[in-house]
């Protein structure tokens, strides 16, 4: 019965795909709208759009705040109406919602999926309407990059930037006997900490999300920390696996003896992204490395305790190919949308994301609406622009900071000296989803071959890539 | 010699015609009254199930436009190492299940039979399980499952002396985990079925039992099984045919680890559906589905055909 259910489902997202809806409104690499004339007499027709913005289980401050924000943007944008939708990309929701053409206006998408998602044409290219807007031309090259096609159309604009961070429980850490204002340097250090916390705690020392596509993401974040690669970019631009690399095997290596040896990894060894930052908030985890900015979905989500939260930079192997796995978020449109939709969207993309990172007025009104409805504001980022503009943009910002910015200095005074590398470029996400069930064999199995288990996952991938 | 009509007597002539005009009216009503029926299975299973047909043989996104690549979406299915470990882990379970979760029903039921006094309550408390949502049982067992020895059953495991187990964070007992909690949540309506079929069974069989100093598992192997056969029969072959599609657990508990210890076939289905964000290989999702619907139908048939004489009462 649930073979015909879910033969039915695919069936039926089938049905319900926009395969027979209008195809996006530019050819490739011309960046060139199909109807780029009358759009600002479109826009003027009253239209709405849907936006992914609302995370589920967002409390009703979160909620507050957003709709804050959807008041001011209506009031300059009478005739847009804003349906905020709840909205968590997935792999799996996100796929099911993109084939049945279900996705909001407005949605957002990881830097690993930009390019797949614009050579398959599964989202609107915007560039005419982006570069409308008058800076396009400031974002960091390496930054926009994700959002642009082969010839720099813009397709996806990037709204914020991370860095692998080590998330650490300040409190497990006092408890623990060791100073939270000096988190661990070293990836040995991480291990004796985790040891420490352990054994005077009872929790988790460390942890390691392990499923959802995770286990790969987190252990790709270890090899870059340690100067390795997942694959290789030849100069005929054929895409070479190395997940079988020695650093990969060092950082699995690492979390065996955690594990078998030292004891320090706890009871559980299937967290994803969701379920860890649960976990971490609830104080049952020492350590673990996630995205910088973790904060916001900690307190929106999981009522994290700041005095618990600490927060530093991912330890460096001398290597000078060590470095700090980059990644971001971009906000795309919906190809089964009408042309004022688009207007209205691109119009939404700036007004929410971009005004905050670029002027005064937008920082301070961003700021203003987070701080009224005790949102996080002044949470570690990357810059999407230009350091400069970066920094300007946190100086607006400074007298509304929130957050217990002297907890993450280990962090924020050391990410700009660190390397940013991006994700692995090519099929990211089955390359992590390969690598799940490796860092799932060394945390459950005693004898897991580490060998063995990177070649099968290598040979895996490299099939994969070698598919196109 | 007459013809046919003229040998019919005037009165059942305009009888038949009356029967005609009832029967055509007849058949417009019934009609009327299944078009509906027929939309809804049309559109929601027949479709769907010819789609399937289409996707297997297709390449395709659901975006882009699809195209036929004939049988590759079968040879990719079989050629990959995860279709190997899906029917492995999917004959594990049912092998378990079959072992743990066929018989649990009919102690239960035998045992209920025999209780005179709140034999209600019983059933009812049997079968609460069944109504509970079943991803709301899942979440409840993963809270018992807690790996710590702070978890539920770890705790009472370590009261008398055992434990603390890993449950769902090993290879070796994801899958058993697994199968306790689907018993758990399913053995009720078994439980029901077998009781109704428990208590038709003629009195008059055991009395003459008792005259005949019959002791209870004499009674229980030459009256209440074969009374109960044919019961046992569909049962166990829906047993076989749920059993091969194991989805909601290992999605829920585990998404099919640790390292595919708990992978089966649908939840394989379903990755190579929903896994990669960027579309799926829905044609093999398609293909596979197909697969597993061919021999599940196949397999019921040959069942049928062997299991045909014992279902008869002797």
């Amino acid at each position: 019965m649930i073979a015909a259910v879910l033969t039915a489902v695919v069936a039926i997202v089938a049905a319900c795909s926009p395969v027979a809806s209008p195809s996006p409104t530019a050819a490739p690499g011309t960046g060139q709208p199909a109807a780029t004339a009358g759009a600002s007499s479109a826009a003027q027709a009253p239209v709405t759009i849907t936006v992914g913005v609302l995370r589920p289980g967002a409390t009703q401050e979160a909620v507050d705040a957003l709709n804050l924000q959807i008041t001011e943007f209506e009031a300059k944008y009478p005739w847009i109406t804003v349906v905020p939708q709840e909205y968590n990309w997935t792999a799996p929701t996100f796929t099911a919602a993109l084939a049945a053409g279900t996705l909001p206006v407005v949605f957002t998408i990881p830097f690993t999926d930009g390019k797949g998602l614009i050579a398959q044409h599964q989202i609107i290219n915007i560039d005419s309407r982006v570069r409308a807007l008058g800076y396009a031309d400031k974002f960091n090259k390496n930054v926009i990059s994700n959002g642009q096609d082969t010839s720099g159309a813009i397709w996806a604009v990037p709204i914020a930037a991370y860095g692998m961070s080590l998330t650490y429980n300040r409190t497990l850490f006092t408890q623990a006997g060791l100073d939270p204002n000096n988190p661990p340097a070293t990836w040995d250090d991480v291990q004796a900490a985790a040891k420490t916390i352990a054994a005077k705690t009872g929790m988790a020392g460390y942890a390691e999300m392990a499923t959802e596509n995770t286990g790969g993401w987190q252990l790709t974040t270890s090899t870059y920390a340690l100067g390795g690669r997942m694959e290789t970019v030849g100069a005929d631009g054929k895409v070479t696996a190395t997940l079988n690399n020695d650093q990969t095997k060092a950082a699995l290596a690492r979390l065996q003896t955690m594990r078998w040896q030292d004891n320090s990894l706890g009871s559980t060894f299937d967290y994803a992204w969701g379920t860890i930052n649960q976990a971490f908030a609830s104080g049952q985890i020492g350590m673990f490395t996630g995205g910088s900015d973790l904060y916001t979905a900690m307190v929106q989500n999981n009522n994290l305790n700041p005095a618990d939260y600490g927060v530093s930079v991912i330890p460096l192997a001398s290597s000078p190919t060590a470095g700090v796995l980059g990644g971001g978020t971009l906000a795309a449109v919906n190809v089964v949308t009408t042309d004022a939709q688009r207007d209205a969207a691109v119009d939404w993309i700036d007004f929410y994301y971009m005004q905050k990172l670029l002027t005064q007025a937008g920082a301070v009104a961003d700021a203003q609406a987070l701080k009224a409805n005790n949102q996080p504001v002044g949470v570690p980022s990357l810059p999407i622009f230009d350091k400069a503009t970066y920094d300007a943009s946190q100086g607006w910002i400074k007298d509304f900071i929130n957050v217990p910015a002297a907890q993450m200095t280990p962090f924020t005074s050391k990410i700009f000296d660190q390397p940013i590398v991006t994700e692995p470029t090519a099929h990211t996400q089955e390359l992590y989803a390969a690598l799940d069930p490796v860092v799932q064999a060394v945390l459950t199995d005693k004898n897991a071959d580490i060998n063995a288990l990177l070649d099968g996952a290598n040979k895996a991938v490299q099939a994969i890539l070698d598919k196109g | 010699m007459g013809t046919l009509t003229e040998a019919i007597p005037a009165a059942t002539r305009t009888r038949r015609r009356g029967l005609r005009v009832r029967l055509t009216r007849d058949s417009l009503a019934t009609l009327l009254f299944l078009l509906p029926l027929l939309a809804v299975f049309g559109l929601f299973s027949w479709f769907p199930i010819i789609r399937a047909f289409v996707m297997s043989v297709q390449a395709t996104n659901l975006v882009s436009e699809p195209t036929f690549v004939g049988l590759d979406n079968f040879a990719q299915v079989l050629a990959d190492p995860q279709f190997g470990i899906a029917v492995g882990n999917t004959l594990w379970f049912a092998l378990l299940a079959l072992v743990f979760g066929f018989p649990i029903p009919i102690i239960l039921a035998v045992v209920m039979s025999e209780v005179r006094r709140f034999r209600g309550l019983y059933s009812a408390l049997a079968y609460l399980p069944v109504v509970i949502p079943p991803v709301v049982s899942v979440l409840l067992w993963r809270f018992f499952y807690d790996a710590s020895s702070r978890g539920v059953f770890n705790t009472i495991l370590g009261w008398i002396g055992v434990g603390p187990l890993p449950w769902l964070q090993s290879a070796g007992t994801a899958m058993p985990s697994i199968v306790i909690e689907a018993t758990w949540a399913n053995a009720g309506a078994t439980v029901i079925i077998y009781l109704a079929a428990l208590l038709g069974v003629p009195r008059e069989l055991y009395d003459a039992a008792d005259v005949d100093g019959a002791s209870i598992w004499q009674k229980i192997v030459n009256i209440t099984l074969p009374q109960l056969r044919s019961v046992l029969l569909i049962t166990l072959i829906l047993q076989l045919l749920a059993t091969a599609q194991l989805f909601t657990e290992p999605l829920l508990f585990t998404s099919g680890g640790p390292n595919n210890a708990t992978l089966s076939i649908l939840l394989l289905i379903y990755r190579y559906a929903f896994q990669n964000s960027l579309g799926g290989q829905y044609g093999m999702a398609a293909a596979l589905s197909l697969m597993l619907a061919a021999f599940l139908a196949v397999f019921t048939a040959v069942y049928y055909r062997l299991t045909r004489g014992w279902s008869t009462s002797s």
